[in-house]
């Protein structure tokens, strides 16, 4: 053991967006390191329903999904699938580290030692946390583009590249400070139920599956789905991608989407805080 | 702002009191505290579990945030200055607080690059401590796979990343073996040598004694008595205590030997008596032979010679250990 004292450090500059910049190298660290796992766990669900839905049926028994004529049922998985990968990447991205840091040795004090406010801690959980959510997203992309039988592959057409940017960033961050607002509430035995009982239906129910405008005839259903964030994800991403499918207006998701962001953020960041500073 | 003159850690009237939570009712953790302590220091905040010292330390550190009083750090407000004060200082907390999805070596690198410094000279420096700490073939290790003496160097060596001008240490050897204990009392001798400030908080007696210049004595959220560990000694504890517990109440002769010279407090509780002497020779003996002489027998005794536990004794009236 020695008892010499350590050299002063060399001389540093700490300002706000260098040690913001140092905490999102640190993600991209943790991220490059659980690459495979992280986001095969994300792929799964996505690929075998295309594997089922687009490439199975239809050679068992010729596009039993689909409307004879209408869109091929990849072109309708394909914005949805986008969609419920991003919000569970994102979600999950920020909930699971969150437990831990939060209640098991109280670790978040690492970062929350560091010279920064403590929302700017918040506010880079969430950005880490949808850089997370747009990768799990981009990656649906080639599975829904290339697993399917012939004659099923989804029409794309990018009608509008500046709203497709907008829904994938604005979902992503959207659904980061959602988890965080869940992470910061929520106690860690219940996380089992926030999966079972949130995330489940939010996915099943999130306009993935059918277009939100097909659910005209369950009047009640659809009113209901306006409460899930994941509606206005999907919808969004469906009138970008495929405009020739029926989907909301342009105004009602980028309002839901925007404005649902900046309202999640300042309730997440609020919450964040006072979990941290006690 | 970086007045040099400026005292390392500074408060007044400081208390922290945790709001009710369910059936819990509000906890006021620490009531009133008052702190100077100048820089280049060693100085520990002395009390038993529960005493108040780790809320204390969270104020100073700026994650509790006080509910009454003041306190500054380098001058610094620990609310409004915040950002500043965690810039300035290093903290190694109770817990293993490194990042569990990082190698040693990552937590080192990044903490320096949370605190400013580029990559490489991060990198260099985080190799540096590692080396001077005895931990450079744990570098590539999970800081969960190495042994608590082990994690709670690197944790010392993570807080000394950005050369803080006062470390913080909360409870550093607790749950350690002996040995590694001692290991890193060394560490922390070579520290203050070096000139560093260091305000730690124990429960242990011994190492408040080994380590500190001064002590403050915290007992439910209050300082009872505080300076040099001499001083304290020869204030508040300059007596041996002695600790004789009967099978049956406390002979009434005992009582009488609050009057003799050499004895400055005898204390009565059931069947136990405890007396403070400055001159000790024989009374043991003398308090046995009192008991048996009256017919009651004795079940226990002990005989603690002045330190801060008799300290500790006479200011609060209950054993530490409690």
């Amino acid at each position: 053991m020695s008892t010499t004292a350590p050299a002063p450090p060399p001389p540093a500059r700490a300002t706000l967006p260098r040690t913001f910049a140092a905490m999102m190298a640190r993600e991209a660290r943790v991220m490059r390191k659980n690459f495979l796992s992280t986001f095969v766990r994300v792929l799964v669900q996505p690929v075998m329903f295309v594997f089922v839905f687009a490439y199975v049926l239809p050679k068992l028994g010729g596009g039993a999904m689909a409307v004879p004529g209408g869109p091929t049922f990849s072109t309708i998985l394909l914005p949805g699938l986008v969609g419920s990968s991003i919000i569970m990447q994102a979600m999950m991205a920020v909930i699971f580290p969150l437990m831990m840091e939060l209640n098991w040795q109280k670790s978040i004090t690492d970062r929350a030692l560091a010279p920064v406010p403590i929302p700017l801690l918040a506010a880079q959980k969430i950005v880490a946390a949808a850089v997370q959510g747009l990768i799990g997203g981009l990656l649906v992309f080639p599975a829904v583009l290339l697993i399917h039988a012939e004659g099923e592959a989804p029409s794309v057409d990018v009608a509008n590249w500046p709203v497709l940017v907008l829904v994938m960033v604005a979902g992503s961050l959207l659904s980061a400070a959602g988890g965080l607002l869940l992470g910061t509430l929520m106690n860690p035995q219940k996380v089992q139920v926030l999966f079972g009982m949130v995330l489940l239906p939010m996915t099943m129910l999130g306009c993935v599956y059918y277009p939100w405008s097909a659910l005209d005839d369950i009047r009640w259903l659809q009113i209901l789905s306006l409460f899930n964030p994941l509606v206005y994800i999907s919808e969004g991403l469906r009138s970008a991608l495929t405009p020739d499918v029926p989907h909301m207006p342009a105004w009602a998701f980028l309002l839901a989407l925007v404005g649902g962001t900046v309202l999640v953020t300042w309730a997440a960041t609020r919450t964040f805080t006072k979990r941290v500073l006690t | 702002m970086t007045d040099p003159s400026e005292a390392a850690v500074r408060t007044a009237g400081l208390e922290k009191t945790y709001p009710p939570s369910g059936p819990r009712p509000a906890v006021p953790a620490v009531q009133g505290i008052d702190l100077d302590i100048p820089r280049g220091e060693f100085f520990g905040l002395l009390g038993p579990n529960g005493a108040g010292k780790s809320t204390t330390i969270g104020m100073l550190t700026t994650l509790v945030v006080p509910t009454g009083g003041s306190a500054r750090v380098l001058g610094l407000d620990v609310v409004r200055d915040a950002v500043e004060i965690k810039r300035r200082i290093g903290v190694v907390s109770q817990n293993n607080t490194l990042d569990s999805d990082l190698t040693v070596a990552e937590n080192l690198e990044f903490r320096g690059r949370y605190f400013g410094l580029g990559a490489r000279d991060a990198r260099a420096r985080a190799a540096e401590l590692l080396d001077l700490f005895g931990l450079a073939d744990q570098r590539g290790g999970n800081p969960f796979e190495i042994s608590g003496g082990q994690a709670k160097r690197v944790m010392i060596c993570r807080a000394l990343m950005h050369g803080p001008e006062v470390l913080f240490l909360d409870e550093p050897t607790a749950g350690l073996d002996p040995q590694t204990r001692t290991n890193l009392w060394e560490v922390l001798r070579g520290l203050q040598a070096a000139g560093q400030t260091i305000v730690l908080t124990t429960h242990y007696m011994e190492e408040a004694e080994a380590l500190c210049d001064r002590v403050a004595v915290v007992d439910h959220g209050k300082i009872l008595a505080s300076g040099t560990v001499d001083h304290l000694k020869s204030s508040a504890g300059a007596d041996t205590v002695i600790t004789v517990a009967y099978d049956a109440a406390v002979p009434e002769k005992i009582r009488a030997l609050a009057d003799r010279k050499g004895i400055s407090k005898v204390e009565i509780n059931d069947g136990q008596v405890r007396v403070f002497a400055a001159e000790p020779d024989g009374l043991l003996g003398e308090l046995v032979e009192l008991g048996s002489a009256a017919g009651v027998g004795v079940t226990d005794a002990s005989q603690l010679r002045p330190s801060l536990e008799t300290v500790f004794l006479a200011l609060t009236g209950r054993d530490y250990r409690d």
